[in-house]
Protein backbone atom coordinates (compact mmCIF):
# COMPACT_ATOMS: atom_id res chain seq x y z
CA UNK A 1 0.00 0.00 0.00
CA UNK A 2 1.45 3.35 -0.96
CA UNK A 3 0.45 6.76 0.27
CA UNK A 4 -0.39 9.22 -2.43
CA UNK A 5 -0.82 12.93 -2.01
CA UNK A 6 -1.33 15.26 -4.90
CA UNK A 7 0.30 18.54 -3.86
CA UNK A 8 -0.97 21.65 -5.53
CA UNK A 9 2.55 22.17 -6.88
CA UNK A 10 2.25 18.73 -8.45
CA UNK A 11 -0.88 19.81 -10.23
CA UNK A 12 1.11 22.71 -11.64
CA UNK A 13 3.99 20.53 -12.70
CA UNK A 14 1.68 18.08 -14.49
CA UNK A 15 0.09 21.08 -16.09
CA UNK A 16 3.48 22.23 -17.24
CA UNK A 17 4.23 18.79 -18.63
CA UNK A 18 1.14 19.11 -20.81
CA UNK A 19 2.18 22.65 -21.65
CA UNK A 20 5.44 21.35 -23.03
CA UNK A 21 3.82 18.74 -25.22
CA UNK A 22 0.64 20.47 -26.23
CA UNK A 23 1.38 24.15 -25.80
CA UNK A 24 -0.26 26.79 -23.67
CA UNK A 25 -3.58 26.52 -25.43
CA UNK A 26 -6.04 23.77 -26.05
CA UNK A 27 -8.86 23.55 -28.55
CA UNK A 28 -12.26 22.73 -27.07
CA UNK A 29 -14.12 19.92 -28.84
CA UNK A 30 -17.37 21.41 -27.61
CA UNK A 31 -17.23 24.96 -28.90
CA UNK A 32 -14.12 24.78 -31.14
CA UNK A 33 -12.69 27.74 -29.27
CA UNK A 34 -9.14 28.01 -28.07
CA UNK A 35 -8.86 27.84 -24.29
CA UNK A 36 -5.93 28.94 -22.20
CA UNK A 37 -4.62 25.76 -20.52
CA UNK A 38 -4.32 27.45 -17.12
CA UNK A 39 -7.99 28.49 -17.24
CA UNK A 40 -8.93 24.92 -18.07
CA UNK A 41 -6.92 23.50 -15.16
CA UNK A 42 -8.37 26.07 -12.78
CA UNK A 43 -11.85 25.04 -13.94
CA UNK A 44 -11.49 21.25 -13.29
CA UNK A 45 -10.77 20.72 -16.99
CA UNK A 46 -14.20 21.94 -17.97
CA UNK A 47 -14.39 24.49 -20.79
CA UNK A 48 -15.22 27.86 -19.17
CA UNK A 49 -17.03 28.90 -22.36
CA UNK A 50 -19.29 25.93 -23.21
CA UNK A 51 -18.96 23.61 -20.17
CA UNK A 52 -17.57 20.77 -22.30
CA UNK A 53 -16.03 18.24 -19.90
CA UNK A 54 -12.49 17.32 -20.97
CA UNK A 55 -11.28 13.83 -20.11
CA UNK A 56 -9.09 13.72 -17.02
CA UNK A 57 -6.65 11.06 -15.86
CA UNK A 58 -7.38 8.81 -12.89
CA UNK A 59 -5.23 10.65 -10.35
CA UNK A 60 -6.59 14.06 -11.33
CA UNK A 61 -10.05 12.59 -10.89
CA UNK A 62 -9.29 11.23 -7.43
CA UNK A 63 -7.68 14.53 -6.45
CA UNK A 64 -10.89 16.40 -7.21
CA UNK A 65 -13.05 13.98 -5.23
CA UNK A 66 -11.03 13.02 -2.17
CA UNK A 67 -10.38 15.36 0.77
CA UNK A 68 -7.01 17.15 0.77
CA UNK A 69 -6.29 15.41 -2.55
CA UNK A 70 -4.79 12.51 -0.65
CA UNK A 71 -5.38 8.78 -0.49
CA UNK A 72 -3.72 5.43 -0.08
CA UNK A 73 -3.19 3.41 -3.25
CA UNK A 74 -3.59 -0.37 -3.24
CA UNK A 75 -3.09 -3.09 -5.86
CA UNK A 76 -0.27 -1.06 -7.37
CA UNK A 77 1.73 -4.13 -8.36
CA UNK A 78 -0.62 -6.23 -10.50
CA UNK A 79 0.44 -6.87 -14.05
CA UNK A 80 -1.08 -8.81 -16.99
CA UNK A 81 0.55 -12.12 -17.92
CA UNK A 82 -0.51 -11.78 -21.57
CA UNK A 83 -2.26 -15.18 -21.38
CA UNK A 84 -2.84 -15.53 -25.13
CA UNK A 85 0.59 -14.21 -26.18
CA UNK A 86 -1.53 -11.92 -28.31
CA UNK A 87 -0.02 -10.22 -31.34
CA UNK A 88 -1.97 -8.10 -33.81
CA UNK A 89 -0.20 -5.31 -35.66
CA UNK A 90 1.82 -5.02 -32.44
CA UNK A 91 2.54 -7.41 -29.59
CA UNK A 92 0.21 -6.93 -26.60
CA UNK A 93 3.27 -7.27 -24.35
CA UNK A 94 4.79 -4.20 -26.02
CA UNK A 95 1.54 -2.27 -25.78
CA UNK A 96 1.51 -2.96 -22.04
CA UNK A 97 5.07 -1.79 -21.54
CA UNK A 98 4.41 1.39 -23.51
CA UNK A 99 1.22 2.16 -21.57
CA UNK A 100 2.93 1.49 -18.24
CA UNK A 101 5.70 3.88 -19.18
CA UNK A 102 3.37 6.61 -20.37
CA UNK A 103 0.92 6.46 -17.47
CA UNK A 104 3.29 5.31 -14.71
CA UNK A 105 0.67 2.86 -13.45
CA UNK A 106 0.50 -0.92 -13.87
CA UNK A 107 -2.84 -1.09 -15.65
CA UNK A 108 -5.99 0.89 -16.44
CA UNK A 109 -7.08 1.30 -12.83
CA UNK A 110 -6.14 3.03 -9.58
CA UNK A 111 -7.55 1.69 -6.33
CA UNK A 112 -7.69 4.29 -3.59
CA UNK A 113 -8.72 4.46 0.02
CA UNK A 114 -9.51 7.96 1.15
CA UNK A 115 -12.06 10.34 2.58
CA UNK A 116 -14.84 12.11 0.68
CA UNK A 117 -16.29 15.09 2.48
CA UNK A 118 -15.37 13.55 5.83
CA UNK A 119 -16.70 10.10 4.86
CA UNK A 120 -14.23 7.22 4.47
CA UNK A 121 -14.60 5.56 1.05
CA UNK A 122 -13.05 2.98 -1.24
CA UNK A 123 -12.64 4.42 -4.72
CA UNK A 124 -11.54 2.83 -8.01
CA UNK A 125 -10.77 5.18 -10.87
CA UNK A 126 -10.22 3.89 -14.40
CA UNK A 127 -7.40 5.29 -16.52
CA UNK A 128 -8.50 5.86 -20.11
CA UNK A 129 -4.97 6.63 -21.28
CA UNK A 130 -4.01 3.02 -20.50
CA UNK A 131 -5.04 1.07 -23.66
CA UNK A 132 -8.36 2.90 -23.82
CA UNK A 133 -9.19 2.06 -20.22
CA UNK A 134 -9.86 -1.49 -21.34
CA UNK A 135 -10.76 -4.14 -18.81
CA UNK A 136 -8.56 -7.21 -18.59
CA UNK A 137 -7.61 -9.51 -15.74
CA UNK A 138 -5.79 -6.78 -13.79
CA UNK A 139 -8.71 -4.35 -13.86
CA UNK A 140 -11.03 -7.23 -12.97
CA UNK A 141 -8.94 -8.30 -10.01
CA UNK A 142 -8.32 -4.75 -8.77
CA UNK A 143 -12.01 -3.86 -8.81
CA UNK A 144 -12.96 -7.15 -7.18
CA UNK A 145 -10.45 -6.48 -4.40
CA UNK A 146 -11.82 -2.96 -3.98
CA UNK A 147 -15.29 -4.50 -3.53
CA UNK A 148 -13.94 -7.02 -1.04
CA UNK A 149 -12.15 -4.27 0.89
CA UNK A 150 -15.35 -2.29 0.92
CA UNK A 151 -17.20 -5.24 2.48
CA UNK A 152 -14.40 -6.03 4.90
CA UNK A 153 -14.04 -2.45 6.18
CA UNK A 154 -17.73 -1.60 5.77
CA UNK A 155 -16.92 1.46 3.66
CA UNK A 156 -18.93 2.70 0.66
CA UNK A 157 -17.60 1.95 -2.82
CA UNK A 158 -17.23 4.46 -5.66
CA UNK A 159 -16.14 3.33 -9.12
CA UNK A 160 -15.33 5.98 -11.72
CA UNK A 161 -15.50 4.39 -15.17
CA UNK A 162 -13.71 5.57 -18.31
CA UNK A 163 -13.35 2.64 -20.66
CA UNK A 164 -13.82 1.34 -24.16
CA UNK A 165 -14.86 -2.04 -22.70
CA UNK A 166 -13.27 -5.45 -22.45
CA UNK A 167 -9.62 -5.85 -23.45
CA UNK A 168 -9.68 -7.91 -26.63
CA UNK A 169 -6.03 -8.90 -26.30
CA UNK A 170 -6.94 -11.02 -23.29
CA UNK A 171 -9.74 -12.74 -25.20
CA UNK A 172 -12.50 -14.50 -23.32
CA UNK A 173 -10.61 -13.94 -20.06
CA UNK A 174 -11.56 -10.27 -20.25
CA UNK A 175 -15.21 -11.26 -20.74
CA UNK A 176 -15.01 -13.37 -17.57
CA UNK A 177 -14.01 -10.28 -15.56
CA UNK A 178 -17.56 -8.98 -16.11
CA UNK A 179 -18.97 -12.04 -14.35
CA UNK A 180 -16.35 -11.93 -11.62
CA UNK A 181 -16.94 -8.26 -10.74
CA UNK A 182 -20.72 -8.56 -10.98
CA UNK A 183 -20.70 -11.58 -8.65
CA UNK A 184 -18.65 -9.59 -6.13
CA UNK A 185 -21.11 -6.69 -6.46
CA UNK A 186 -23.92 -9.09 -5.52
CA UNK A 187 -22.05 -9.70 -2.24
CA UNK A 188 -21.64 -5.97 -1.70
CA UNK A 189 -25.35 -5.54 -2.28
CA UNK A 190 -26.14 -8.38 0.16
CA UNK A 191 -23.92 -6.64 2.71
CA UNK A 192 -26.11 -3.53 2.38
CA UNK A 193 -23.24 -1.23 1.49
CA UNK A 194 -23.49 1.74 -0.89
CA UNK A 195 -22.05 1.52 -4.38
CA UNK A 196 -21.98 4.71 -6.43
CA UNK A 197 -21.11 4.31 -10.10
CA UNK A 198 -19.76 7.37 -11.88
CA UNK A 199 -19.75 7.13 -15.67
CA UNK A 200 -17.40 9.45 -17.52
CA UNK A 201 -16.52 9.87 -21.17
CA UNK A 202 -16.40 7.22 -22.58
CA UNK A 203 -18.01 4.23 -20.85
CA UNK A 204 -18.89 1.51 -23.34
CA UNK A 205 -18.96 -2.23 -24.04
CA UNK A 206 -18.35 -4.73 -21.28
CA UNK A 207 -17.88 -2.06 -18.63
CA UNK A 208 -21.34 -0.63 -19.31
CA UNK A 209 -22.70 -4.18 -19.47
CA UNK A 210 -21.41 -4.95 -15.98
CA UNK A 211 -20.32 -2.79 -13.05
CA UNK A 212 -20.88 0.69 -14.53
CA UNK A 213 -24.63 0.06 -14.70
CA UNK A 214 -24.90 -1.74 -11.36
CA UNK A 215 -24.55 1.19 -8.96
CA UNK A 216 -27.15 1.88 -6.31
CA UNK A 217 -26.98 5.15 -8.19
CA UNK A 218 -25.56 5.53 -11.68
CA UNK A 219 -24.30 9.08 -12.13
CA UNK A 220 -22.76 10.48 -15.29
CA UNK A 221 -20.84 13.59 -16.26
CA UNK A 222 -22.46 15.79 -18.93
CA UNK A 223 -21.88 14.81 -22.54
CA UNK A 224 -20.22 11.47 -21.81
CA UNK A 225 -20.52 8.72 -24.43
CA UNK A 226 -22.23 5.82 -22.67
CA UNK A 227 -23.47 2.69 -24.37
CA UNK A 228 -23.18 -1.02 -24.89
CA UNK A 229 -22.34 -1.16 -28.59
CA UNK A 230 -20.06 1.40 -30.18
CA UNK A 231 -21.70 4.05 -32.41
CA UNK A 232 -19.92 2.77 -35.52
CA UNK A 233 -21.09 -0.80 -34.96
CA UNK A 234 -24.66 0.43 -34.58
CA UNK A 235 -24.44 2.54 -37.73
CA UNK A 236 -23.19 -0.49 -39.66
CA UNK A 237 -26.01 -2.63 -38.26
CA UNK A 238 -28.89 -0.26 -38.92
CA UNK A 239 -27.30 1.29 -42.03
CA UNK A 240 -28.17 4.83 -41.11
CA UNK A 241 -26.58 7.76 -39.34
CA UNK A 242 -27.24 8.05 -35.63
CA UNK A 243 -29.19 11.03 -34.36
CA UNK A 244 -27.31 13.92 -32.74
CA UNK A 245 -26.65 13.30 -29.05
CA UNK A 246 -27.33 9.56 -29.30
CA UNK A 247 -25.65 7.61 -26.43
CA UNK A 248 -24.69 10.79 -24.61
CA UNK A 249 -25.43 11.20 -20.89
CA UNK A 250 -28.43 13.44 -21.50
CA UNK A 251 -29.89 10.89 -23.91
CA UNK A 252 -29.56 8.14 -21.32
CA UNK A 253 -31.08 10.34 -18.62
CA UNK A 254 -34.04 11.03 -20.87
CA UNK A 255 -34.51 7.30 -21.47
CA UNK A 256 -34.44 6.51 -17.76
CA UNK A 257 -31.03 4.83 -17.71
CA UNK A 258 -29.25 7.21 -15.32
CA UNK A 259 -30.09 8.61 -11.91
CA UNK A 260 -28.44 11.94 -12.60
CA UNK A 261 -26.17 13.88 -14.90
CA UNK A 262 -23.94 16.02 -12.71
CA UNK A 263 -21.50 18.78 -13.60
CA UNK A 264 -17.94 18.04 -12.53
CA UNK A 265 -17.91 20.93 -10.08
CA UNK A 266 -20.96 19.45 -8.29
CA UNK A 267 -19.96 15.81 -8.44
CA UNK A 268 -18.28 15.63 -5.04
CA UNK A 269 -21.21 17.24 -3.24
CA UNK A 270 -23.67 14.97 -5.07
CA UNK A 271 -21.72 11.87 -4.03
CA UNK A 272 -21.45 13.17 -0.48
CA UNK A 273 -25.21 13.80 -0.38
CA UNK A 274 -25.92 10.26 -1.58
CA UNK A 275 -23.56 8.76 0.99
CA UNK A 276 -25.33 10.68 3.76
CA UNK A 277 -28.61 9.16 2.63
CA UNK A 278 -27.15 5.67 2.49
CA UNK A 279 -25.12 5.69 5.70
CA UNK A 280 -26.71 3.67 8.48
CA UNK B 1 -10.80 -34.31 -47.21
CA UNK B 2 -11.01 -30.80 -45.78
CA UNK B 3 -8.06 -28.44 -45.40
CA UNK B 4 -7.58 -29.09 -41.70
CA UNK B 5 -7.54 -32.86 -42.11
CA UNK B 6 -5.09 -32.60 -45.00
CA UNK B 7 -2.78 -30.40 -42.95
CA UNK B 8 -2.99 -32.81 -40.03
CA UNK B 9 -2.03 -35.71 -42.33
CA UNK B 10 0.94 -33.70 -43.64
CA UNK B 11 2.07 -32.99 -40.09
CA UNK B 12 1.87 -36.69 -39.20
CA UNK B 13 3.87 -37.54 -42.30
CA UNK B 14 6.69 -35.19 -41.41
CA UNK B 15 6.63 -36.34 -37.80
CA UNK B 16 7.29 -39.89 -39.05
CA UNK B 17 10.18 -38.72 -41.24
CA UNK B 18 11.72 -36.84 -38.33
CA UNK B 19 11.35 -39.83 -36.02
CA UNK B 20 12.99 -42.03 -38.63
CA UNK B 21 15.96 -39.69 -39.22
CA UNK B 22 16.48 -39.16 -35.50
CA UNK B 23 16.47 -42.91 -34.82
CA UNK B 24 19.60 -43.38 -36.96
CA UNK B 25 22.68 -42.93 -34.74
CA UNK B 26 25.54 -40.58 -35.70
CA UNK B 27 23.74 -38.23 -38.04
CA UNK B 28 25.95 -36.54 -40.63
CA UNK B 29 25.75 -32.89 -41.63
CA UNK B 30 23.37 -33.59 -44.50
CA UNK B 31 20.92 -35.41 -42.21
CA UNK B 32 21.09 -32.56 -39.72
CA UNK B 33 20.24 -30.05 -42.45
CA UNK B 34 17.40 -32.27 -43.57
CA UNK B 35 16.09 -32.46 -39.99
CA UNK B 36 16.31 -28.71 -39.60
CA UNK B 37 14.30 -28.23 -42.77
CA UNK B 38 11.64 -30.74 -41.64
CA UNK B 39 11.28 -29.00 -38.29
CA UNK B 40 10.83 -25.69 -40.06
CA UNK B 41 8.14 -27.19 -42.30
CA UNK B 42 6.28 -28.75 -39.41
CA UNK B 43 6.21 -25.47 -37.48
CA UNK B 44 4.64 -23.63 -40.39
CA UNK B 45 2.13 -26.44 -40.92
CA UNK B 46 1.17 -26.39 -37.25
CA UNK B 47 0.45 -22.66 -37.43
CA UNK B 48 -1.62 -23.28 -40.55
CA UNK B 49 -3.47 -26.11 -38.81
CA UNK B 50 -4.29 -23.92 -35.82
CA UNK B 51 -5.60 -21.23 -38.12
CA UNK B 52 -7.80 -23.54 -40.12
CA UNK B 53 -9.09 -25.22 -37.00
CA UNK B 54 -10.15 -22.05 -35.14
CA UNK B 55 -11.84 -20.69 -38.23
CA UNK B 56 -13.19 -24.09 -39.23
CA UNK B 57 -14.89 -24.34 -35.85
CA UNK B 58 -16.28 -20.83 -36.25
CA UNK B 59 -17.87 -21.93 -39.51
CA UNK B 60 -19.20 -25.12 -37.94
CA UNK B 61 -20.60 -23.14 -35.01
CA UNK B 62 -22.43 -20.95 -37.53
CA UNK B 63 -23.39 -23.73 -39.93
CA UNK B 64 -26.88 -23.04 -41.34
CA UNK B 65 -27.92 -26.65 -40.68
CA UNK B 66 -26.57 -26.71 -37.14
CA UNK B 67 -29.15 -27.76 -34.53
CA UNK B 68 -30.64 -24.77 -32.74
CA UNK B 69 -32.22 -24.45 -29.32
CA UNK B 70 -35.68 -25.66 -30.37
CA UNK B 71 -34.17 -28.74 -32.05
CA UNK B 72 -32.87 -29.78 -28.65
CA UNK B 73 -36.11 -28.85 -26.90
CA UNK B 74 -37.98 -31.18 -29.24
CA UNK B 75 -35.60 -34.07 -28.59
CA UNK B 76 -34.69 -33.76 -24.92
CA UNK B 77 -37.60 -32.15 -23.12
CA UNK B 78 -41.31 -32.71 -22.65
CA UNK B 79 -44.09 -30.36 -21.63
CA UNK B 80 -42.37 -27.31 -23.13
CA UNK B 81 -44.57 -24.32 -22.35
CA UNK B 82 -43.20 -21.04 -23.46
CA UNK B 83 -43.64 -17.93 -21.33
CA UNK B 84 -43.51 -14.62 -23.13
CA UNK B 85 -42.59 -11.03 -22.45
CA UNK B 86 -40.61 -8.96 -19.99
CA UNK B 87 -43.67 -7.21 -18.52
CA UNK B 88 -41.97 -3.93 -19.43
CA UNK B 89 -41.82 -3.45 -23.15
CA UNK B 90 -42.12 -6.46 -25.44
CA UNK B 91 -41.57 -10.12 -26.08
CA UNK B 92 -38.20 -10.97 -27.59
CA UNK B 93 -38.45 -13.78 -30.17
CA UNK B 94 -34.64 -14.18 -30.14
CA UNK B 95 -34.49 -15.38 -26.52
CA UNK B 96 -37.04 -17.94 -25.42
CA UNK B 97 -38.03 -18.98 -21.91
CA UNK B 98 -40.35 -21.69 -20.76
CA UNK B 99 -41.23 -24.50 -18.41
CA UNK B 100 -40.18 -27.98 -19.42
CA UNK B 101 -39.53 -31.46 -18.05
CA UNK B 102 -36.18 -33.13 -18.29
CA UNK B 103 -36.11 -36.82 -17.34
CA UNK B 104 -39.21 -36.14 -15.27
CA UNK B 105 -37.71 -33.12 -13.51
CA UNK B 106 -39.40 -29.70 -13.83
CA UNK B 107 -36.85 -27.22 -15.20
CA UNK B 108 -36.82 -23.62 -16.40
CA UNK B 109 -35.47 -23.61 -19.91
CA UNK B 110 -33.92 -20.61 -21.64
CA UNK B 111 -32.37 -20.38 -25.07
CA UNK B 112 -31.43 -18.03 -27.83
CA UNK B 113 -32.98 -19.06 -31.13
CA UNK B 114 -31.81 -18.44 -34.69
CA UNK B 115 -34.10 -18.82 -37.67
CA UNK B 116 -33.76 -21.58 -40.23
CA UNK B 117 -34.98 -19.76 -43.35
CA UNK B 118 -34.83 -16.10 -44.42
CA UNK B 119 -38.22 -15.22 -42.97
CA UNK B 120 -37.53 -16.93 -39.64
CA UNK B 121 -34.11 -15.38 -39.43
CA UNK B 122 -35.59 -11.91 -39.63
CA UNK B 123 -38.36 -12.81 -37.17
CA UNK B 124 -35.74 -14.12 -34.70
CA UNK B 125 -33.49 -11.11 -35.34
CA UNK B 126 -30.69 -13.53 -36.34
CA UNK B 127 -30.68 -14.80 -32.78
CA UNK B 128 -29.54 -11.48 -31.36
CA UNK B 129 -31.39 -10.62 -28.17
CA UNK B 130 -32.66 -7.17 -27.19
CA UNK B 131 -32.82 -5.84 -23.61
CA UNK B 132 -36.35 -7.20 -23.20
CA UNK B 133 -34.99 -10.68 -23.96
CA UNK B 134 -32.54 -10.41 -21.08
CA UNK B 135 -35.22 -8.95 -18.82
CA UNK B 136 -37.59 -11.79 -19.70
CA UNK B 137 -34.74 -14.22 -18.96
CA UNK B 138 -34.25 -12.70 -15.52
CA UNK B 139 -37.95 -12.84 -14.81
CA UNK B 140 -38.00 -16.52 -15.79
CA UNK B 141 -34.96 -17.29 -13.66
CA UNK B 142 -36.46 -15.55 -10.63
CA UNK B 143 -39.63 -17.56 -11.15
CA UNK B 144 -37.57 -20.76 -11.19
CA UNK B 145 -35.84 -19.67 -7.99
CA UNK B 146 -39.16 -18.99 -6.27
CA UNK B 147 -40.38 -22.50 -7.03
CA UNK B 148 -36.98 -24.14 -6.53
CA UNK B 149 -36.60 -25.40 -10.08
CA UNK B 150 -33.21 -25.76 -11.75
CA UNK B 151 -32.37 -23.62 -14.77
CA UNK B 152 -30.83 -24.73 -18.05
CA UNK B 153 -29.79 -22.17 -20.66
CA UNK B 154 -28.92 -22.92 -24.30
CA UNK B 155 -26.69 -20.35 -25.93
CA UNK B 156 -26.22 -19.67 -29.63
CA UNK B 157 -25.93 -15.95 -30.20
CA UNK B 158 -23.68 -13.86 -32.45
CA UNK B 159 -23.94 -11.09 -29.84
CA UNK B 160 -26.48 -8.94 -28.03
CA UNK B 161 -28.24 -6.83 -30.67
CA UNK B 162 -26.33 -3.60 -31.37
CA UNK B 163 -29.33 -1.55 -32.44
CA UNK B 164 -30.72 1.89 -31.79
CA UNK B 165 -33.70 0.70 -29.77
CA UNK B 166 -31.53 -1.73 -27.81
CA UNK B 167 -29.36 1.16 -26.68
CA UNK B 168 -32.36 3.34 -25.85
CA UNK B 169 -33.80 0.62 -23.68
CA UNK B 170 -30.55 -0.11 -21.86
CA UNK B 171 -28.87 -3.16 -23.39
CA UNK B 172 -25.89 -2.66 -21.07
CA UNK B 173 -27.99 -2.42 -17.94
CA UNK B 174 -30.07 -5.46 -18.89
CA UNK B 175 -26.97 -7.63 -19.34
CA UNK B 176 -25.28 -6.25 -16.23
CA UNK B 177 -28.25 -7.01 -14.03
CA UNK B 178 -28.39 -10.62 -15.23
CA UNK B 179 -24.71 -11.12 -14.43
CA UNK B 180 -25.20 -9.94 -10.87
CA UNK B 181 -28.46 -11.78 -10.28
CA UNK B 182 -27.36 -15.08 -11.80
CA UNK B 183 -24.45 -15.09 -9.38
CA UNK B 184 -26.85 -15.37 -6.46
CA UNK B 185 -29.71 -17.54 -7.74
CA UNK B 186 -30.46 -20.15 -5.10
CA UNK B 187 -31.12 -22.97 -7.60
CA UNK B 188 -28.82 -25.10 -9.79
CA UNK B 189 -27.90 -23.50 -13.11
CA UNK B 190 -26.37 -25.03 -16.22
CA UNK B 191 -25.39 -23.09 -19.34
CA UNK B 192 -24.52 -24.86 -22.56
CA UNK B 193 -23.07 -23.11 -25.57
CA UNK B 194 -24.35 -24.98 -28.60
CA UNK B 195 -23.15 -22.65 -31.36
CA UNK B 196 -21.89 -19.11 -31.00
CA UNK B 197 -21.13 -17.73 -27.55
CA UNK B 198 -21.10 -14.07 -28.56
CA UNK B 199 -19.60 -11.93 -25.82
CA UNK B 200 -21.73 -10.19 -23.16
CA UNK B 201 -24.87 -11.28 -25.00
CA UNK B 202 -23.95 -14.90 -24.20
CA UNK B 203 -22.51 -14.28 -20.73
CA UNK B 204 -25.80 -12.64 -19.68
CA UNK B 205 -27.33 -16.13 -19.45
CA UNK B 206 -24.10 -18.03 -18.69
CA UNK B 207 -23.11 -17.16 -15.11
CA UNK B 208 -23.90 -20.73 -14.12
CA UNK B 209 -22.78 -23.56 -11.84
CA UNK B 210 -21.77 -25.50 -14.93
CA UNK B 211 -20.76 -23.86 -18.18
CA UNK B 212 -20.49 -26.41 -20.99
CA UNK B 213 -19.56 -26.09 -24.64
CA UNK B 214 -20.25 -28.29 -27.60
CA UNK B 215 -17.08 -29.52 -29.27
CA UNK B 216 -17.48 -27.18 -32.26
CA UNK B 217 -18.97 -24.22 -30.43
CA UNK B 218 -17.07 -20.96 -29.94
CA UNK B 219 -17.07 -18.48 -27.07
CA UNK B 220 -15.43 -15.11 -27.44
CA UNK B 221 -15.26 -11.53 -26.23
CA UNK B 222 -15.90 -10.22 -29.76
CA UNK B 223 -16.55 -11.87 -33.12
CA UNK B 224 -13.44 -12.73 -35.16
CA UNK B 225 -14.63 -10.20 -37.79
CA UNK B 226 -15.04 -7.48 -35.15
CA UNK B 227 -11.64 -8.21 -33.63
CA UNK B 228 -9.99 -8.20 -37.06
CA UNK B 229 -11.47 -4.86 -38.06
CA UNK B 230 -10.52 -3.22 -34.76
CA UNK B 231 -7.11 -4.75 -34.06
CA UNK B 232 -5.89 -5.31 -37.61
CA UNK B 233 -8.09 -2.65 -39.22
CA UNK B 234 -8.85 -5.33 -41.80
CA UNK B 235 -11.97 -7.53 -41.57
CA UNK B 236 -10.40 -10.11 -43.88
CA UNK B 237 -8.01 -11.03 -41.07
CA UNK B 238 -10.88 -12.86 -39.36
CA UNK B 239 -9.13 -16.25 -39.50
CA UNK B 240 -6.03 -14.88 -37.81
CA UNK B 241 -8.19 -13.10 -35.23
CA UNK B 242 -10.17 -16.29 -34.54
CA UNK B 243 -6.92 -18.11 -33.88
CA UNK B 244 -5.36 -15.32 -31.80
CA UNK B 245 -8.35 -14.90 -29.48
CA UNK B 246 -8.51 -18.60 -28.49
CA UNK B 247 -12.22 -19.18 -28.92
CA UNK B 248 -12.65 -22.94 -29.38
CA UNK B 249 -14.00 -25.29 -26.72
CA UNK B 250 -10.53 -26.76 -26.23
CA UNK B 251 -9.05 -23.28 -25.82
CA UNK B 252 -11.68 -22.35 -23.24
CA UNK B 253 -11.05 -25.61 -21.41
CA UNK B 254 -7.30 -24.93 -21.35
CA UNK B 255 -7.94 -21.40 -20.07
CA UNK B 256 -10.20 -22.93 -17.38
CA UNK B 257 -13.09 -20.68 -18.42
CA UNK B 258 -15.58 -23.55 -18.92
CA UNK B 259 -16.41 -26.71 -16.99
CA UNK B 260 -16.71 -29.25 -19.76
CA UNK B 261 -16.94 -30.12 -23.45
CA UNK B 262 -19.78 -32.10 -25.03
CA UNK B 263 -18.57 -34.22 -27.96
CA UNK B 264 -20.29 -33.95 -31.35
CA UNK B 265 -20.81 -36.63 -34.02
CA UNK B 266 -18.20 -36.83 -36.81
CA UNK B 267 -18.50 -33.86 -39.14
CA UNK B 268 -20.31 -31.77 -36.54
CA UNK B 269 -23.69 -31.67 -34.81
CA UNK B 270 -25.59 -30.97 -38.05
CA UNK B 271 -24.37 -34.23 -39.57
CA UNK B 272 -26.49 -36.22 -37.13
CA UNK B 273 -28.78 -34.10 -34.99
CA UNK B 274 -30.26 -37.03 -33.06
CA UNK B 275 -26.84 -38.27 -31.96
CA UNK B 276 -25.75 -34.72 -31.10
CA UNK B 277 -28.88 -34.32 -28.96
CA UNK B 278 -28.25 -37.66 -27.27
CA UNK B 279 -24.75 -36.55 -26.27
CA UNK B 280 -26.11 -33.30 -24.87
CA UNK B 281 -28.79 -35.23 -23.02
CA UNK B 282 -26.28 -37.45 -21.29
CA UNK B 283 -24.02 -34.62 -20.16
CA UNK B 284 -26.90 -32.41 -19.01
CA UNK B 285 -28.51 -35.23 -17.08
CA UNK B 286 -25.29 -36.12 -15.34
CA UNK B 287 -24.54 -32.52 -14.36
CA UNK B 288 -28.07 -31.79 -13.24
CA UNK B 289 -28.19 -34.84 -10.97
CA UNK B 290 -24.91 -33.80 -9.42
CA UNK B 291 -26.00 -30.20 -8.81
CA UNK B 292 -29.40 -31.16 -7.45
CA UNK B 293 -27.81 -33.23 -4.74
CA UNK B 294 -26.09 -30.14 -3.33
CA UNK B 295 -27.61 -27.75 -0.78
CA UNK B 296 -28.27 -24.19 -2.04
CA UNK B 297 -25.63 -22.60 0.21
CA UNK B 298 -23.02 -24.97 -1.12
CA UNK B 299 -24.06 -24.24 -4.72
CA UNK B 300 -23.81 -20.51 -4.18
CA UNK B 301 -20.44 -20.74 -2.53
CA UNK B 302 -18.89 -22.90 -5.24
CA UNK B 303 -20.42 -20.77 -7.98
CA UNK B 304 -19.02 -17.66 -6.37
CA UNK B 305 -15.59 -19.18 -5.89
CA UNK B 306 -15.49 -20.35 -9.49
CA UNK B 307 -16.15 -16.88 -10.90
CA UNK B 308 -14.06 -15.14 -8.23
CA UNK B 309 -11.04 -17.16 -9.32
CA UNK B 310 -11.69 -17.36 -13.04
CA UNK B 311 -9.21 -15.99 -15.62
CA UNK B 312 -6.64 -14.81 -13.07
CA UNK B 313 -4.20 -13.77 -15.75
CA UNK B 314 -2.03 -11.46 -13.68
CA UNK B 315 1.13 -11.51 -11.61
CA UNK B 316 1.69 -9.71 -8.36
CA UNK B 317 5.17 -8.39 -7.79
ZN1 LIG C 1 -15.87 24.82 -25.12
Amino acid sequence: MTWFKRESSELDSSGEKRVRTEGLWEKCEGCRQIIWKKDLDANLNVCPKCQHHFRVDARTRLATLLDNSEWEETETNLSSTDPLKFVDTKAYKDRLIKAQKETEICDAIINAEGVLDGKPVIASAMEYRFIGGSMGAVVGEAITRAIERSIEKRKPLIIISASGGARMMEGVGSLMQMAKISAALAKLDDAGLPYLSVLTDPTTGGVTASYAMLGDLNIAEPGALIGFAGPRVIEQTIRQKLPEGFQRSEFLLEHGMLDAVVHRKDLKSYLSRALSFMAA
Amino acid sequence: MDAATRTRKDIENIERQIAHLESVPGADLKTKEQLYELHRQIESLRTQFDLSSAWQKTELARHPQRPYFLDYVERLFSGWSEMHGDRRFADDPALLCGMARFHGQEVMLLGTQKGRDAKQRVQRNFGMANPEGYRKALRAMKLAEKFKRPIITFIDIPGAYPGLGAEERGQGEAIALNLREMARLRVPTIAIIIGEGGSGGALAIAVADRVLMLENAIYSVISPEGCASIMWRDATKKEVAAQAMKITATDLQNLKCIDGIVPEPDGGAHADIDSAAAMVDEVLHHNLKELMSLPADHLLESRYNKFRNIAQFFTES
